[in-house]
């Protein structure tokens, strides 16, 4: 068999496992030529995936949510308040930066305990426990910023965190060796862990990709990474929002991956009667889930603020929709079970792009919205159609 | 009726019907006729395709889907739902009620054929012919009452009320007394007598076989999808005994393999006084329950659908349910007290569902994960799961099960219920269980995968392992197990050893 026809049958058998990354590169693509390459330029692109950072902390956790069958609409306003609480620890009480963080990131997991708590063991519906915990929250926030407004926070330490770029050696004019090297170590790691992999199947005569495709895979994904380092370090080189993206992602996705705790996740969320009979605690795993959803709305908040450099009266406004959305986008299945991590921050940055290119087109708001609520609807019917058809 | 015909009026023919599944001829070339006017029983073991041939007519199954005539009122009928079934006037009122709690009982019996007025919904007139149906029924109660307070015998009448606000001429029971208790049974049996004479034709499935004798004009019984014979009740050859010969009489041939040797050890589990309530049935599942079992034994559990068995084996593996229940459980003398399934898999029980894809398998897994997952942490250090070692424990059982499956990284959804039963068998054996609870084990699959399970069910005993094997199919009972307990309405009513067993017996113990 050709090249050319095993790659389009491996792509029909994968085709949810692929789609995400097609409609991110053709969503890049289309921009890139519709707005004479500014889409496609080293600012952009850092801008596009720094502002990304604090929805696709939420779309991590929310990936968990979603795979247990649940929901949570409370972690907007939940990172709003909780980015005002960390405002308030800095400036009011002076606190240092890296006390504040971890009190921060605690709160969120007692909160989400909480609605855990909830949901498992009282069996509200998540739909209910998080529709008042939004109220509750947005409630919350406002309070926080009655006296003041806006709280601005002037510590430059905390703001790094959402404006500030990893130091360089400055080694080469107009280029971030740094993130050069970072960019390199991924490749590396990268090819090291696919051909690790693939001779693991092949010891246990599982089925692997033919050679060629294999070969041709490493190429496309190493460029893919290469480019993006080679953008970014082009411009100011990685940004801290980048490093804590990458290593949330990391976490979650060894936990989901490799750990006892991520399977049972992914069992409730396939068959909670089966995992309840094959001796996982339920109850435990959605308290978790839930905890982990909110520490992570804390993170969110952190970076928002960060960003910002101030804590606003509306912050958080719609985050949760917008992280449900990436992560529906990036394939998590309505039904359950079903759904990366990954996945959910290949959503993120595809309805990021789409926010970013239609920004620079001058599309309308009106109509932006309008668009992304058609990609979002068309995101799950090409779940729910591609998962009928096994 | 056309004058070709036989002079006899039959207001339904079943033809030649034979419908197959994947791997499963459920039915094969039944005839069922009613005579108009007629009460007429179908009776056969669970399985023997009572419910399918019911699903045929009614049209759950349309037309094309199985061969075979299906003539009303001396016209073929072709359903392509249950829509036209019930426009020519079938009604089929299930075991499990189609009302809706909250709502009246006039709301009940008019939902989804509405009496209008001006696209609106008449009220009005709805109350008045509700009523009249109710009286129909002999039901006493007003129209306004909400389904929710009334009992089961009563919800029982509302739907056959309902099935006369349809203009039913031909109105099918299936299993109707199996819930109610003997008054309100009582209760329903008159009334079909009673409708009988008013000219209405009734076609009732049920395991009671007093009540068939008492009720039925004619009596069908099916056996392994075939019709063996049909018998006029007047005639005054229908008893209990000789419905129950044609029910079960199928010899016990070459279906199950020898067991070597047979070696019972100590008690490995006793139960002992055990009752259980259910809240959300609001009603007792099992009283006063003893039993044991050995190692190296297989213990039969035999009874009919409802009778507790399944309820039974919840209960002791960790009540995931939440019954409320009395009683101990004694795990190798110890006294155990199980808060969680895992629990009682820490105390060496498995436990393999009844309803597999429902509740023992993650269908959208592969067959490597789903091997793993009530064991999984003995494959893990700290938390993260050893790949190798987790491969080659599924390939293990891949081996020893032949497992047919194209890898073990296949989704469990694409394999046949053979294949799935043993993947389910798979992932309990690897918990290492002293005990094992097989909740009907060869359901919906076929003889091949059948004669294997059993296979491997005899070489884990001979190991000295303890299985205690939930049932309906009374051959399988009389040709796996030693020792058979039979139960009946949450109680144990019977105890043999497999020498002194027989089907007539266990089936008079079931029906009590």
């Amino acid at each position: 068999m050709s090249f050319f026809s095993e790659l389009s049958k491996l792509l029909k058998k994968n085709i949810r496992d692929y789609g995400m990354f097609i409609a991110l590169f053709i969503i890049m693509s289309v921009f890139s030529l519709l707005t004479d390459g500014v889409f496609i330029s080293p600012r952009n692109i850092s801008n596009l995936i720094n502002a990304t950072g604090y929805i696709a902390v939420l779309a991590v956790g929310m990936t968990l949510v979603i795979v247990i069958r649940h929901i949570d609409l409370s972690v907007g306003f939940l990172a709003g308040f909780l980015g005002a609480v960390a405002a308030i620890l800095l400036t009011s009480y002076g606190l240092p930066v890296v006390a504040v963080i971890p009190v921060i990131l605690m709160m969120g997991a007692v909160v989400g305990f909480f609605n855990g708590v909830l949901v498992a063991r009282l069996g509200i519906p998540a739909f209910v426990v998080s529709l008042a915990g939004m109220m509750i929250f947005r409630g919350a926030l406002l309070q926080a910023t009655s006296k003041t407004g806006t709280i601005i926070v002037p510590n430059p330490a905390f703001n790094a965190i959402g404006n500030g770029f990893i130091p360089d050696f400055e080694l080469v004019d107009g280029l971030h060796t740094v993130t050069l090297l970072v960019g390199l170590l991924g490749i590396l790691f990268y090819i090291y862990s696919e051909i690790k992999s693939r001779r693991k199947k092949q010891h246990y005569e599982f089925e692997v990709i033919p050679v060629s495709i294999f070969y041709a895979k490493l190429l496309f994904v190493s460029a893919l990474i290469g480019y993006i380092t080679w953008t970014l370090a082009s411009y100011n080189g990685l940004s801290w929002t980048v490093v804590v993206m990458l290593i949330v992602t990391g976490i979650y996705h060894f936990m989901t991956k490799n750990t006892v705790l991520g399977r049972h996740i992914y069992a409730v969320g396939g068959n909670p009667e089966a995992a309840a009979l094959s001796g996982i605690d339920v109850k435990k795993i959605t308290y978790f889930v839930f905890s982990s959803m909110s520490m992570l709305a804390a993170l969110s908040g952190i970076l928002y603020t960060s960003r910002l450099q101030s804590a606003t009266t509306t912050a958080g406004t719609l985050f949760e929709l917008d992280a449900i959305a990436a992560a529906y986008v990036g394939g998590v299945s309505a039904a359950g079970g079903v759904g990366k991590v990954t996945g959910s921050i290949i959503g993120a940055l595809v309805m990021a792009s789409l926010t970013s290119g239609m920004n620079l087109m001058g599309v309308g708001i009106s109509y932006q919205y309008m668009i992304r609520g058609a990609i979002l609807i068309i995101a799950v019917v090409f779940d729910v159609l591609t998962r009928n058809k096994k | 009726m056309d004058g070709l015909s036989n002079q006899i009026d039959y207001i339904l023919e079943m033809r030649n019907i034979t419908k197959e599944f994947p791997g499963v001829k459920a039915l094969d070339q039944v005839n069922f006729s009613v005579k108009r006017g007629e009460i007429h029983c179908l009776v056969g073991e669970n399985g023997a395709g009572k419910s399918t041939l019911m699903k045929v007519l009614s049209g759950v199954y349309p037309f094309g889907e199985y061969s075979g005539d299906i003539v009303l009122n001396g016209e073929v009928q072709k359903y392509q739902g249950i829509q036209e079934s019930e426009k020519a006037g079938i009604a089929i009122i299930y075991q499990e009620l189609a009302l809706v709690p909250e709502m009246t009982v006039y709301e009940n019996i008019y939902l989804g054929h509405e009496i209008k007025k001006k696209n609106t919904i008449d009220w009005n007139e709805t109350v008045v012919r509700s009523s009249e149906m109710l009286k129909k029924v002999r039901l006493k109660i007003t129209p306004e009452t909400k389904v929710k307070e009334l009992g089961v015998g009563k919800r029982q009448l509302v739907e056959i009320a309902k099935a006369f606000s349809k203009d039913v001429k031909l109105l099918i029971l299936d299993e109707p007394t199996a819930a109610l208790n003997d008054d309100d049974s009582k209760n329903l049996l008159m009334l079909l007598k009673e409708l009988k004479s008013e000219g209405i034709t009734s076609i009732m499935i049920s395991h009671k076989l007093k009540e068939v004798i008492e009720i039925a004009d004619t009596v069908t019984v099916l056996r392994d999808g075939k019709t063996i014979c049909s018998l006029d009740a007047h005639e005054g050859e229908v008893t209990e005994r000789v419905l129950i010969k044609n029910m079960v009489g199928r010899a016990i041939d070459d279906i199950f393999p020898k067991r070597n040797k047979k070696e019972f050890g100590d008690k490995i589990l006793q139960v002992k006084d055990w009752s259980a309530y259910d809240h959300t049935a609001g009603k007792d599942i099992l009283k006063d329950v003893n039993i044991y079992a050995r190692r190296g034994e297989v213990v039969g559990i035999a009874g009919l659908m409802g009778a507790g068995r399944t309820e039974l084996a919840y209960s002791i593996f960790g009540n995931p349910k939440g019954y409320k229940i009395e009683g101990s459980v004694l795990v190798g003398g110890d006294n155990k007290r199980f808060h969680h399934p895992s629990d009682a898999i820490k105390a060496g029980i498995a436990y393999v569902t009844e309803d597999r894809k429902g509740e023992g398998l993650i269908l959208i897994q592969d067959v490597k994960k789903n091997i793993s997952l009530a064991n999984l942490r003995t494959l893990a250090d700290k938390g993260v799961i050893n790949d190798n070692e987790e491969i080659n424990v599924a390939t293990r059982y891949k081996d020893s099960l032949t497992i047919k499956t194209p890898s073990i990284e296949q989704l469990v959804n694409n394999l046949s219920g053979g294949n799935q039963q043993k993947v389910s068998l798979g992932k309990w054996l690897f918990t290492q269980p002293k005990i094992l609870i097989l909740d009907e084990p060869t359901r919906g699959i076929d003889v091949g995968a059948k004669f294997e399970i059993y296979t491997i069910i005899n070489k884990l005993v001979e190991e000295g392992m303890c299985i205690i094997m939930i049932s309906s199919e009374l051959p399988e009972i009389l040709g796996m197990s030693d020792r058979i307990y039979v139960m009946a309405e949450g109680r144990i009513t019977g105890e043999l050893p497999v020498e002194k067993a027989s089907q007539d017996e266990i089936m008079e113990m079931a029906t009590v």
